[in-house]
């Protein structure tokens, strides 16, 4: 069979149509990936021959805003990068700075830290299940999944104010202590979220519609993951045992019991699976660390560098004048750059900071894991048909404020 | 119990009743969305759909894919350089009648983001009916945002949303709130005609300026 | 920290050819060593096979500033998934040749980091298979992340 088609010149082509491939680009505006990404893909019938992505359509420039803002100042962009893991974004800028400043976190700090960034890996993950199922047509554990969502989004909110965006800590500790009655809150949702975990599990991975959906796809070997630079949950999901949190560890992480789940199928099924876990693994920790709780200071001590309580600023005549200098002008970190990196919910997030001495840093670089997680997809996915694309592209769990920065 | 229990000795065969009542009330009542989730907002955006606030209550049932089936574009999140003429394009691509909301300071303003790389307000890139302040704006300002777009429909007359011909609206360009560089088309068109309004389909909306 | 086990690798990769570490620095619990930029690929992979450094972490570009003389820098941090320990390397690249070899041949991963610095900051890469802009619109003039770069840009964003 041959179709004829004319192009832009008016000539006419003849093309054989059982033997064209077919470019489509799937567009910045769809509903399935995640974010503005566009890919490319070079279809034969349903078989992806070629897909290429093109990113870019979220740029935001934060990289170099951060050259033209103090450090503390810095804190409140980081939010908008991973937007659905602010905490741990925050969390990694603060620690680079206050490794360049070689300042020591008091420990409540540090429990508190360490609470509230698997808090948000659990939301991380909920999204991320929520997305998947969305996309691959399961959509009543979108509700379910944005319903536990809520519930950790009130527990932030109450700590810092803001659901998405809660920039909630600073050089040297936390923006301000926990709010009376957290400790309950938490312990509630706490003893509420096995069952809702348990709940998800039945409906989602029991599921033989499922399972036969994303069992033996987007294989990636074990040497390839770490050759194409995976860290996270994808990396974990083909067998290479690697977690920052146990091999490089930071923020006290050392002290907690938790383990980390591997998993060596290699195929969407066992990123999932991994994730799933992850969950679960995030909540013990969150047990752990609420019951570690003990009263103490929540922020460094360095007075020209962390604010003061508002209390001390009204009445006394040093916190004030430190309050002052370090809101308008800043205060001078020592020259020199380091590279910290911490296992957020998508995989290795690390910042590169070096610093000039003066109170802006001079380069600030997000390693973020979707960058480079997202360049491993047309490994995954060449050879698959067009709708298992959409299953790849859920399991990486990217998100596009991260990879455009 | 029920209005046609109540007054169903009363209840004419036939009612009289303003043209744009009726039809901007069935526009209100069943605002599809179209998804534009860009960034941050987009999240806020999800949440507003979940269970907990429920954004179908208020007519926007589902949130239609193709542009072509949607209402009302929710442009949630920044606007970088680069997707801006994808915006534009999805917009030119709904059919009227269409409404948009700028929901986040990101689309309004350009929020925290003063550089070389985000468009400083969606409004320069398409008509917008409602702004939503806010970095990203709780659920519950998304749907009272629903609700004023739903109080603004009422106030709209059929006549003015008509649908144009493509040519015209390629001809049109943006009124005077950007420079005018010498020597380009934008010069020779602003010196020999008046500045049209930008979409011509959107007569019943005069830009003042952005 | 102890920065012994790192300064065992960089001592080692000294021994195999001393041309091949121009400089080694030592701050807050991180080594780094400073390469010249034609014998980077050989480091890379020497370090990648007999010393483990498997996972390339991260590939960042930087701009000095203005007058510095070499204006431009290439960081690669080196990660081992065995022993779990850190190294960075670092080539320094003047003004008018910035240009450096690509180690897309040593970790695949580099790809899309290398044209993330060659888009940002204009650092060529040779013997990239695929070098062009990424994250800025494929017509955009300049390199953004130079520091003679301006903030806001050139002109505001405009429909036509």
């Amino acid at each position: 069979m041959s179709v004829a088609t004319e192009n832009l010149t008016g000539q006419v082509d003849v093309l054989d149509q059982l033997e064209s491939q077919m470019t489509i680009s799937m567009g910045p505006q769809h509903p399935s990936t995640h974010g503005v990404l566009r890919l490319e893909l070079v279809l034969d019938g349903e078989l992806v021959i070629k897909a290429v992505p093109d990113i870019g359509y979220l740029h935001t420039g934060m990289e170099k805003l951060f050259e033209y803002k103090k450090y503390q100042q810095g804190i409140v962009i980081t939010d908008r990068m991973d937007y659905l893991n602010p905490l741990g974004n925050n969390l990694v800028y603060v620690m680079a700075a206050e490794k360049l400043l070689q300042l020591e976190i008091p420990e409540r700090a540090q429990v508190v830290r360490v609470l509230m960034c698997e808090l948000q890996r659990i939301a991380s993950h909920m999204v991320w299940l929520g997305t998947h199922c969305l996309d691959i047509g399961a959509m009543s554990a979108f509700f379910y999944c944005f319903r536990q969502r809520e519930k950790i989004l009130n527990l932030i909110e109450a700590v810092s104010g803001g659901r998405l965006t809660p920039s909630y800590f600073r050089i040297g500790g936390l923006m301000m202590d926990l709010p009376a009655g957290f400790e309950r809150r938490v312990k509630q949702f706490l003893d509420d979220f096995p069952a809702a975990l348990d709940e998800l599990n039945t409906l989602v991975s029991g599921n033989t519609l499922w399972q036969s959906r994303t069992q033996g796809i987007g294989i990636i070997s074990p040497e390839d993951a770490i050759d194409w630079g995976l860290t996270g949950p994808c990396l974990r999901g083909s067998g290479i045992d690697l977690d920052l949190r146990r091999h490089n560890p930071y923020s006290g992480y050392e002290t907690y019991d938790f383990e980390v789940p591997v998993e060596l199928d290699c195929d969407v099924w066992a990123r999932f699976r991994v994730r799933m876990r992850e969950m679960r693994e995030s909540y013990k920790i969150v047990r752990q660390a609420i019951d570690r709780l003990k009263p103490g200071p929540t922020k460094a001590d360095a007075p020209k560098i962390v604010l003061p309580d508002r209390d001390d600023m009204r009445k006394h005549m040093d916190s004030l004048i430190h309050h002052f200098l370090i809101v308008a002008e800043g205060f001078n970190v020592p020259t020199g750059e380091v590279y910290q990196a911490i296992e957020a919910s998508k995989g290795e997030l690390g910042v590169y900071m070096k610093s000039n001495g003066g109170p802006k840093p001079e380069r600030v670089h997000f390693r973020g894991p979707s960058f480079v997680n997202l360049q491993a997809l047309p490994v995954m996915s060449e050879g698959e048909m067009v709708a298992d694309v959409v299953a790849i592209i859920g399991s990486l769990d990217i998100v596009l404020g991260e990879i455009d920065r | 119990m029920g209005l046609e229990n109540n007054i169903w000795e009363s209840l004419p065969d036939v009612v009289t009743v303003k043209l744009d009542a009726v039809v901007n009330w069935a526009r209100k009542s069943s605002i599809w969305p179209a998804t534009f989730g860009l960034a941050c907002c987009a999240i806020e955006m999800m949440n507003s759909v979940s269970a907990r606030n429920d954004l179908s209550r208020f007519g926007a049932e589902t949130f239609r894919a193709s542009p072509r089936q949607a209402d009302v574009m929710i442009v949630s999140g920044r606007v970088s350089r680069k997707m801006a003429p994808v915006l534009r394009r999805i917009y030119d691509q709904m059919p009227e009648p269409k409404w948009v909301i700028s929901m986040g300071a990101c689309a309004t303003s350009g929020g925290v983001f003063d550089n070389y790389a985000i468009v400083q307000g969606v409004d320069k890139v398409v008509p917008v009916d409602i702004y939503i302040p806010g970095c990203p704006p709780r659920p519950e300002m998304l749907v009272h945002a629903i609700m004023m777009l739903q109080e603004k429909i009422m106030k709209e007359s059929v006549k003015d949303r008509r649908d144009t011909f493509e040519k015209e609206s390629r001809q049109s360009i943006v009124p005077g709130t950007l420079p005018i560089t010498e020597g380009t088309v934008l010069e020779e068109l602003a010196k020999n005609s008046e500045v049209k309004p930008y979409t011509v389909p959107s007569k019943h909306e005069r830009r003042r300026s952005s | 920290m102890n920065t012994e086990v790192l300064h065992e690798f960089v001592n080692k990769l000294k021994e195999e050819n001393s041309a091949w570490v121009v400089d080694v620095k030592d701050a807050l619990g991180e080594v780094t060593a400073i390469v010249p930029c034609e014998s980077i690929v050989d480091v890379c992979w020497v370090l990648k096979t007999t010393h483990g450094f498997d996972l390339l972490a991260d590939l960042c570009g930087a701009d000095r500033g203005v007058e510095e003389d070499p204006r431009f820098e290439v960081n690669y941090h080196l990660f081992s998934t065995k022993h779990h320990n850190r190294l960075r390397l670092k080539v320094l690249l003047t003004e008018d040749e910035p240009n450096v070899k690509s180690v897309v041949s040593v970790w695949k991963t580099a790809n899309w980091l290398e044209r993330e610095t060659y888009d940002l900051v204009g650092v060529n890469f040779e013997g990239h298979p695929d070098l062009r802009r990424i994250l800025l619109p494929s017509d955009f003039d300049g390199h953004a992340l130079r520091k003679d770069y301006p903030l806001r840009g050139y002109e505001p964003y405009s429909l036509t």
